[in-house]
């Protein structure tokens, strides 16, 4: 699992079956300081998150296991909203006061 | 499976329910001299495991679900399963 911080609002009207009403959203992994560790990508969505939200996620085969149904085409799925990170300079969301 | 540090917990409210009372941490990759190698990422705790400890983390979610017995629909994948006395390298 890896932290993330929500960037964007996916859109796509078509979509592979399996994908129909899943939310995507495009997650910056960030290390725990919330510096960049790699590539934006797209991922779904499992407990509501919104843009700004530091939130972790899940890869590979465990992201489908995050959905309902689990057998679906997807490789990355958000499934936790971090409220905080016990170390220095902690990250944090973005676009809110703390 | 990787050795790595623990560097801090971490909680979240609004979490998959497979997360429901296991406690988080982020960890540090470590290489065989014990300096930081790699990106740190998030691991689920099983051997109570506290801040600053060298542990042992799988990173593999079949391993996982074995772990945990709950089925087979379990979205984890990186649980700490040791914590590490020492390693040897057979250097200075």
């Amino acid at each position: 699992m890896y932290l993330g911080i929500v960037k964007g609002t996916l859109v796509a009207e078509r979509k592979t079956s399996g994908l129909e009403g899943k939310k995507l959203l495009l997650v910056q992994p960030v290390d725990e300081h919330g510096a960049p560790t790699g590539d934006i990508q797209a991922a779904v969505d499992t407990v509501q998150a919104g843009v700004g939200d530091l939130v972790y996620l899940v890869g590979s085969r465990e992201a489908a296991l995050a959905c309902d149904p689990t057998f679906v085409p997807v490789d990355a799925a958000i499934v936790g909203i971090v409220d905080g990170i016990d170390v220095d300079r902690p990250a944090r969301a973005e676009g809110r006061t703390p | 499976m990787k050795c790595c540090r623990v560097v801090g917990p971490m909680w979240a409210a609004v979490k998959h329910p497979a997360y429901v009372g296991r406690s988080l941490f982020v960890v540090q990759p470590l290489d065989e001299r014990g300096l930081d190698a790699g990106t740190s990422f998030v691991a689920i705790d099983h051997v109570q495991a506290g801040v600053g400890d060298k542990v042992l983390v799988l990173t593999e979610g079949n391993g996982v679900r074995q772990i945990l017995a709950m089925g087979d629909g379990v979205p984890i994948r990186s649980i700490i399963v040791g914590i590490v006395d020492h390693v040897e390298t057979g250097q200075p």
